[in-house]
């Protein structure tokens, strides 16, 4: 300790290693938050249904997704990613999971809403498999901290079923 | 700085670092903010800076005390005679 130079850079150096130690902390408190999140999702209507040129099956839905992530959100939380994927299982895949709906939630308050929408993403299939599938709605949230590790989680929502014939 | 500033400068620095540290993350986990936590630490950092690093008076207390000049030069550094007969053994 016996100049400028060398205080200084004892000091940087402590502090940020107590930093990096203040960080692991507050990721680590994320572990003592209640979560509850809810969420429901009706298909209001089918709009269309059909067999496209290159030989897979396409859907158009309008949904509303009504949900509250409010408790996931703690005083490390950055932003909540919410997507809405439809999945199902055909001969070809064990699981197809077709994301129609994002959003990114930044704030607290933003994180109990309604909202009525057509698919922003297109449902498509692999192949022409949809006529009078069983189908889950999934709402998938991943909880991006300001520090430390990312979680995700998801509601499973089941029982939805597309139409027999194209219209 | 003498040595037992140096000693007192690395306590305080580790201390106060530990200390703004420890404040700032009950603090920020109370008022669940976490720009409040780093407010705090930032703060705490600049404060161990000021008190910490520049040379102030108080850590000079006990200095050392160096040789007066004059009395120096009563004690001459012993000079070191250059040996030549090194070689002479190598070569028998």
């Amino acid at each position: 300790m016996h100049s400028f130079g060398y205080r200084a850079n004892a000091l940087l150096t402590f502090a940020v290693t107590i930093l990096a130690f203040i960080c692991a902390i507050a990721s680590f408190s994320d572990k003592f938050s209640n979560q509850t999140p809810s969420a429901q999702i009706q298909i209001l209507n089918i709009n269309w249904f059909q067999k496209q040129p290159h030989g897979n099956d396409e859907v158009s839905l309008t949904l509303n997704v009504t949900a509250d992530l409010q408790s996931l959100f703690t005083w490390n939380t950055k932003q909540v990613f919410a997507f809405v994927a439809a999945e199902y299982e055909t001969s070809k895949n064990a699981l197809n999971q077709v994301s129609l709906w994002d959003a990114i939630i930044p704030e607290k308050e933003h994180a109990k809403f309604w909202i009525q929408i057509s698919n922003k993403y297109r449902f498509i299939d692999q192949g022409h498999n949809l006529r009078g599938k069983d189908f889950n709605l999934t709402l998938h949230w991943h909880v991006m901290p300001k520090t430390g590790k990312m979680f995700a989680d998801k509601i499973v929502m089941s029982g939805y079923q597309l139409p027999n014939a194209y219209r | 700085m003498d040595w037992q500033g140096q000693k007192l400068v690395e306590q305080l620095m580790q201390i106060l670092l530990v200390i703004s540290g420890v404040v700032a993350l009950v603090v920020g986990y109370a008022t669940e903010s976490f720009r409040t936590m780093m407010l705090i630490y930032a703060g705490g950092v600049v404060l161990t800076t000021l008190v910490t690093v520049p040379n102030w008076p108080f850590y000079n207390l006990h200095p050392l005390k160096w040789l007066d000049p004059s009395e120096a030069e009563k004690h001459p550094k012993p000079q070191v005679v250059p040996v030549a007969s090194k070689k002479k053994f190598s070569k028998k």
